[in-house]
């Protein structure tokens, strides 16, 4: 029987949600949504897109918002963005609230997902247009057009009208002319999705520069878990118009606060197991093959009973021999997917299969062939028990 | 094909096919124009020939024409003889009602964008399941003759009409306005009859217009009238063309409308040619006066088309 201790840190959890005040991080925040409600339609027919939200994102900060579609992210944009208002609650901008005020009045530009170019124009004309609105002086929007084409890279183009451009390079138009009035808050509504595979890994290294360059805060939002992994300082999770996490892509992956968290972000294992013991945020939870672990837990969260243990892929390891594995199973499928290949586990104690994620090298020590019976072991900390 | 081409390397039987199928395809289409065409030169063109000829000829005393080469008829546009002394004098009658009517019409085109273009946003604006009965709403109006509702709008305006009783009753006034065979019973009929051309087509622009593109304005700062005169306007600018020329043109052309509201005082041009086929009976002057109206909208469409398109471009 192994036992491994996992999960002795506390989760971290930064600002406050649904009602539970965690302390904040030091640095000041840009934007500051405190209890926001927006319900569409009335009567019957009342929806709570978002229902008591409250984020507070940080000054130059990649502030991401991931979600399935209709989980509220773009909802929330919006009324940051102002074009919609919020059934309830307050968003402040450096502390001021620009919640009653209409778009024309915060200084907060958006990236459409349309990328809404006007057709009408050129594509300088089209960069130009915020500062023409806010009445700077001919030389200063010149200048700064020049400026924008530059960081984008679109120079060659900027006589061209909006339609007689590609996809990726409208994009660059969009995010220059929303970054040519210097908006205090950069806002992205799923700014990537309609771009092919390659574009789209170009433009994110492409946003990361650009945010580098020019030290706005950008809130991003995507439904795409990698593009949120890889592009943001942080992220939050939504659901069903209420945020389920804030943090780090690390805590985000490797502390998930909630299952729907787990199993959105990245593969997981969903183990079923029963609460034997638990102490300061540490439980001992006991499979069907009798043996036990220790898994950690979110704050707020007491696990009892029949519970769900999740377990990433790449958190796991076999092990030739069935007995030395905390689990054991039979090796279903092997599937090979260049850098790493994934080994599909048939449980002795039934359910769904277990993945193993192991990554390739040159010279793997034990080979596996589908039919043999094998152990698995967990990493420290690779388990936790979560709300289902 | 070249000849090179075939003695080379005889084109595939497939390339062979699709070139025989796009050319009989092109051909079929042709024919497709046929009947339309035959219509057009027979109703369209031919009439127009002969009200070019009938210009140069002399009227016959009780109508029709003499087969005699005459310009008279275009300087009797401007000119009238002297019944003496055959010198031409400057007579500018006619002038004057072709003036009044491009103003008539520059009026009426202009409140109708002014009227049309706000109803055809609100049209436009509506959930999609409603628009469709705003258009229907929109065409009331052509499910009864246009003779029939300018009568209606006689019986509406005159001295003892609906708004004259109405306001004596109320005792706001005490003797009827007249505004029967006036230049307002005039203006108003023009509006009523032209105001759903000027609407549909605005409509079907503004019902295309991406209002994300709205949203994208709003966010770069621009109030709700620059959005306007920015956005909305410029991306409208096909239906606002169409709707001022299907307003413009008909009602230039206007003859119902000037003849029952107008009462026979107020002429207009439509009324003017109409004159000259029945009691004025010279055919001539009346062919001349309806060639001179046509050059005069096709000069005044070109500058119109020429400054007001080729800036625009669809996305």
């Amino acid at each position: 029987m192994v036992t491994i201790k996992t999960g002795t840190h506390l989760p971290t959890r930064a600002g406050s949600l649904n009602g539970v005040i965690v302390p904040e991080q030091p640095g000041k925040n840009a934007i500051e949504v405190r209890g926001v409600r927006k319900v569409f339609g009335t009567g019957e027919n009342q929806v709570a897109a978002l229902d008591t939200v409250s984020v507070s994102i940080r000054e130059n900060e990649f502030f991401t918002l991931l979600g399935p579609s209709g989980c509220g992210k773009t909802t929330l944009l919006r009324l940051i963005a102002g074009f919609d208002f919020p059934t309830a609650g307050e968003i402040l901008l450096h502390g001021q609230d620009i919640a009653p005020l209409p778009p024309f009045k915060r200084p907060v530009n958006t990236v459409f997902q349309s990328y809404a170019l006007f057709p009408h124009m050129t594509v300088a004309q089209n960069i130009g247009f915020g500062l023409e609105m806010l009445g700077k002086p001919k030389a200063e929007i010149e200048a700064r057009v020049a400026q924008m084409l530059k960081l984008v890279k679109m120079e060659a183009l900027k006589a061209r009208r909006t339609s007689q451009i590609s996809g990726g390079q409208q994009q660059r138009v969009a995010l220059a002319r929303a970054l040519a009035p210097q908006p205090k808050v950069l806002l992205l509504d799923e700014p990537l999705s309609a771009l092919d595979y390659k574009l789209r890994k170009e433009m994110q290294i492409e946003l990361k520069r650009l945010q580098h360059e020019t030290g706005i805060t950008f809130i991003f939002v995507t439904h795409d878990q990698e593009e949120a992994l890889t592009m943001s300082d942080r992220i939050a999770v939504m659901s069903a118009g209420k945020i389920l996490q804030v943090g780090t892509p690390r805590d985000i992956y490797d502390r998930p606060a909630e299952r729907f968290v787990a199993d959105f972000i990245g593969e997981t294992n969903f183990l079923p197991g029963t609460v034997v013991s638990k102490q300061a945020g540490v439980a001992t939870v006991k499979f069907a093959s009798s043996a036990t672990i220790s898994a950690g837990y979110p704050e707020g969260f007491d696990p009892t009973g029949e519970v769900t243990l999740v377990v990433r892929p790449e958190h796991a390891d076999l092990v030739p021999d069935p007995a030395k594995g905390t689990i054991a199973g039979t090796l279903s499928n092997i599937v090979y997917f260049g850098t790493d290949t994934h080994y599909h586990v048939k449980l002795d104690g039934g359910g769904e299969n277990f993945i193993v994620r192991h990554q390739n090298s040159r010279s793997s020590a034990v080979t596996y062939e589908t039919g043999v019976k094998v152990g698995i072991q967990f990493e420290e900390d690779a388990a936790r028990v979560l709300k289902d | 094909m070249t000849t090179a081409a075939l003695s080379s390397a005889p084109p595939s039987k497939a390339a062979l096919f699709e070139a025989k199928a796009v050319k009989s395809s092109a051909r079929r289409n042709r024919l497709l124009s046929l009947p339309a065409l035959i219509i057009i030169g027979i109703f369209g063109v031919l009439p127009l020939i002969i009200i070019c000829v009938y210009s140069f000829l002399v009227a016959a005393p009780y109508g029709g024409v003499q087969w005699q080469f005459s310009t008279d008829a275009y300087l009797n546009f401007l000119f009238q003889r002297d019944i003496f002394d055959d010198t031409l004098q400057f007579t500018p009658d006619f002038l004057i009602i072709y003036l009044r009517s491009f103003l008539f019409a520059v009026v009426t085109t202009v409140i109708c964008l002014l009227l049309g273009f706000p109803t055809a946003y609100f049209m436009a604006t509506r959930p999609p399941a409603q628009r469709n009965w705003w258009v229907l709403l929109i065409t009331i109006p052509f499910w009864s003759n246009l003779l029939v509702r300018t009568l209606a709008i006689m019986f509406i305006i005159r001295d003892e009409g609906l708004i004259n009783n109405a306001l004596i009753g109320l005792g706001v006034i005490d003797k009827p306005i007249t505004m029967l065979y006036t230049n307002f019973a005039i203006q108003l009929g023009l509006l009523y009859a032209f105001l759903p051309f000027m609407v549909l087509p605005l409509y079907s622009s503004l019902e295309k217009l991406d209002f994300r593109l709205i949203e994208a304005a709003y966010d770069l700062y621009a109030t709700r009238r620059q959005v306007l005169w920015r956005v909305i306007i410029p991306l409208s600018k096909p239906g606002i063309i169409a709707g001022c020329l299907l307003v413009f043109i008909p009602a230039l052309g206007a003859y119902v409308t000037p003849l029952i509201l107008g009462g026979g005082i107020h002429l207009m041009i439509g009324d003017l040619i109409a004159q000259q086929f029945g009691s004025g009976r010279n055919w001539p002057l009346g062919c001349a006066q309806a060639l001179i109206l046509m050059a005069a909208v096709l000069v005044a469409l070109y500058f119109y088309v020429r400054n007001t398109s080729g800036k625009v471009q669809h996305g």
